[in-house]
């Protein structure tokens, strides 16, 4: 794996600095491939059937609830979130124009370029893949949530009500149906072709020349292009997407700023073990207090006559 | 010229309300610790898919390892700067630090959804650098190993030369006592470097502690979120461990019916004012130059908190001590020290809980009943700890004068365990 040979090379350090000069870009740009596998959502053609819910829920076992279950459209009347047994879900926003034809979002993992969740998983629990798929192993979790806090878009979901072996649960971008050259079970459900599986840079290209085409029917954004350093996952809507439940983001990476602070201060120690010597030097040259009696201590009236308002 | 004194064993009588209290907190903090083990997270805790943490994180673990602070800033008083006379203060303030950790840690057992693979952050092949939690879990782990080492003179100490074991047991006296002999000689080298070692340990996780919070940066409120976080969290530790040191020996000195030992006390305060008064500029320059003091009153429950936060917390006990009058009163310095208590366990909560604001919450979030009585539980039973030890090794320095000589109390209780 990148991750493991790049943590090996750190840790070498100096003896091998000319691999480890070859690898700053994995240090504050995660580990995306060049060119991720994504999937583009035209939410303008989505009309709510919930088949990838119920495609999702049946390719990862999630339980063994038949099509119907998820024909119900009675749903739609809360905005729902993933939560521990439901990795993607829909949910419908009113069209104020025309009141009949409501916009569909289908929300899951966006698998972002530079996931927050992997970077702050202390024990390597998540992971981006070649393809640039997050996924999660639940054998080296330790059950800390900080992905949870981590993540800007809020999607791991917790097996709280689990006592023994509780996992985060969330989207994996059906890791192991593409590893078989399979696509996403939810794109190769989806009736009307509102979910496109392809590489990034491709399906970026389609997007922008939708909007070309039809520029009155999409708004004129795509919503992972930039979003906290950009997602595989990407959005086509036709109205702003801060009204159809995605949140506003900047387009700064959620652990550049984290990863910056823990290489610069922490990087080979130097830091650290600049302070060791200083501390240790002070030690040695200090003396210890010639009188330990406060009471006719200098030093001790010094404190007292400056610190005395 | 009074006669140096030196830390003993406290003999007063084990059994008070104090202990008794203790105990009934315990048992209702292990009920519902064992609930939390039965039925999981969820069926004890307000937490959620949208708050993943709540006070186990933000005061037993992130408040819980500030308050212990005395532990390393006392040490490196006395044996890097060479401050003698707050040697007195030293071996507490190492016990309730190795306590408080060890408190931290066991409150991360409790929330962590798989607490038996808690190891898992030391194993070298699954180490993830870019992690701030990872700085945080491995430093933790060794300053707790680090203080243990540390307290080992004290054992040495109370127990060379009176390893009494009754019975077959007795055949170990003679090996027990010559291992603690040559722990205590070989300890005396090295005692030095762990100590300058567990200070700089120190002040790397505490920074990183404030670290973990910035990856939730879209989250987070305006109020709090600033990318100096690590380096305000780092400044507030100082101030922080002094004064809970300083709470501790009132409340060992009254609850024993002894003098308060201000001639170590008084001077302390100055180091609790200096470092107090460099948090209070950090936090204000931070404000200031963030621009976001126009919120302070916009009468939100963030400007609310945080208003009581920085006021209370943090600017009374300032003025408070900056006053010589207050500084001079036992009185004066455990309401400074209480309210710098309050300001850090605040400052935490509203730093992982208050600004902490996901955008699809319908609710905030607010500790249930099980998390209190656990995060309670845990805190008298270690409480329950300091109480046993203090009562076996020679750690509370409680003064010079007015204790009535008695016979050998050191042998008498020796015997007794």
């Amino acid at each position: 794996m990148h991750l493991d040979r790049r943590q090996f090379l750190e840790v070498l350090g100096t003896t091998a600095f000319t691999a480890v000069g070859a690898t700053p870009a994995g240090a504050s740009g995660g580990d995306s491939h060049e060119d991720p596998m994504g999937m583009l959502v035209d939410t303008t053609n989505c009309i709510g059937c919930r088949k990838c819910e119920f495609a999702c829920s049946q390719a990862h076992h999630l339980n063994d609830l038949p099509v119907e279950a998820f024909e119900d459209k009675a749903v739609f009347e809360n905005h729902r979130r993933m939560d521990a047994n439901a990795l993607t879900v829909v949910n419908r926003f009113p069209n104020e124009e025309e009141p009949d034809k409501p916009t569909y979002v289908k929300s899951n993992c966006l698998h972002c370029l530079n996931p927050g969740c992997v970077s702050a998983c202390l024990v390597g629990a998540l992971q981006k893949t070649e393809t640039g798929a997050v996924v999660y192993d639940p054998w080296k979790c330790i059950g800390c949530r900080y992905c949870m806090v981590a993540c800007p878009f809020e999607v791991p979901a917790y097996e709280f009500l689990e006592p023994l072996a509780p996992r985060v649960r969330k989207c994996d971008f059906c890791a192991e149906r593409t590893a078989e050259g399979k696509i996403p079970a939810c794109a190769e459900m989806c009736p009307p072709m509102c979910l496109t599986y392809g590489k990034r840079s491709e399906l970026l290209q389609m997007a922008r020349e939708k909007i070309e085409e039809r520029p009155d029917r999409y708004v004129h954004r795509i919503y992972g292009e930039e979003e906290a350093g950009g997602t595989a996952w990407l959005y086509l809507a036709p109205k702003e997407f801060e009204q159809l439940g995605f949140i506003h983001l900047g387009s700064e990476g959620v652990p550049v700023l984290t990863e910056t602070i823990q290489h610069s201060i922490f990087r080979y120690g130097v830091l650290p073990l600049m302070l060791f010597g200083l501390l240790g030097a002070t030690m040695r040259s200090l003396g210890p207090e010639v009188e330990p009696e406060p009471a006719i201590s200098p030093i001790g009236q010094a404190d007292e006559q400056t610190l005395s308002p | 010229m009074s006669r140096p004194s030196r830390p003993e064993p406290v003999s007063a009588p084990f059994w008070t309300p104090y202990v008794y209290t203790l105990l009934v907190l315990m048992a209702l903090g292990l009920v519902a610790a064992l609930a939390r083990f039965i039925w999981g997270l969820g069926a004890v805790t307000n937490l959620s898919d949208r708050y993943p943490w709540g006070i186990w994180k933000a005061v037993s673990v992130a408040a819980g390892v500030a308050l212990a602070t005395g532990g390393f800033t006392t040490a490196a008083l006395v044996h890097v700067f060479h401050r003698e006379r707050y040697e007195p203060v030293v071996r507490s303030a190492l016990l309730v630090a190795l306590l408080g950790y060890t408190y931290g840690a066991t409150s991360l057992f409790v929330d962590l959804g798989r607490y038996y693979n808690i190891w898992h952050p030391m194993w070298p092949s699954m180490w993830q650098g870019d992690s701030a939690l990872f700085e945080v879990a491995i430093c933790i782990m060794t300053y707790m190993l680090i203080m243990y080492v540390e307290f080992m003179p004290i054992v040495c100490e109370r127990f060379i030369g009176r390893v009494h074991l009754q019975g077959a047991l007795a055949a170990f006296n003679g090996p027990l006592d010559r291992s603690l002999r040559f722990i205590q000689g070989a300890l005396g080298r090295i005692l030095s470097v762990l100590l300058v070692a567990g200070v700089v340990i120190s002040c790397m996780h505490h920074s990183s502690l404030g670290s973990l919070m910035l990856i939730a940066r879209y989250k987070l409120d305006s109020l709090w979120y600033t990318p100096v976080l690590p380096l305000l969290f780092l400044l507030s530790v100082f101030a922080a461990g002094f004064a809970v040191v300083t709470a501790e020996s009132l409340a060992t000195t009254w609850v024993l019916g002894r003098r308060p030992r201000m001639e170590v006390l008084r001077p302390l305060s100055n180091y609790t004012l200096i470092f107090l008064g460099v948090y209070l500029i950090a936090r204000v320059a931070d404000v200031l130059i963030r621009g976001v003091q126009g919120r302070l009153l916009e009468g939100s429950l963030s400007s609310r908190f945080f208003l009581l936060e920085v006021g209370l917390g943090f600017v009374a006990p300032f003025l408070m001590l900056a006053s010589r009058r207050v500084r001079r009163t036992p009185e004066g310095l455990m309401v400074a020290s209480g309210l710098i208590i309050f300001g850090i366990v605040m400052n935490r909560a509203n730093v992982f809980i208050t600004a902490y604001q996901p955008s699809y919450a319908a609710t905030r979030y607010f500790p249930s009943l099980g998390e209190v009585l656990i995060t309670v539980g845990l805190l008298a039973f270690f409480a329950f700890l300091h109480r046993i030890a203090v009562g076996i090794f020679p750690v509370v320095d409680l003064g010079p004068r007015s204790r009535p000589l008695r016979a050998a109390p050191v042998q008498a209780s020796a015997r007794s365990t």
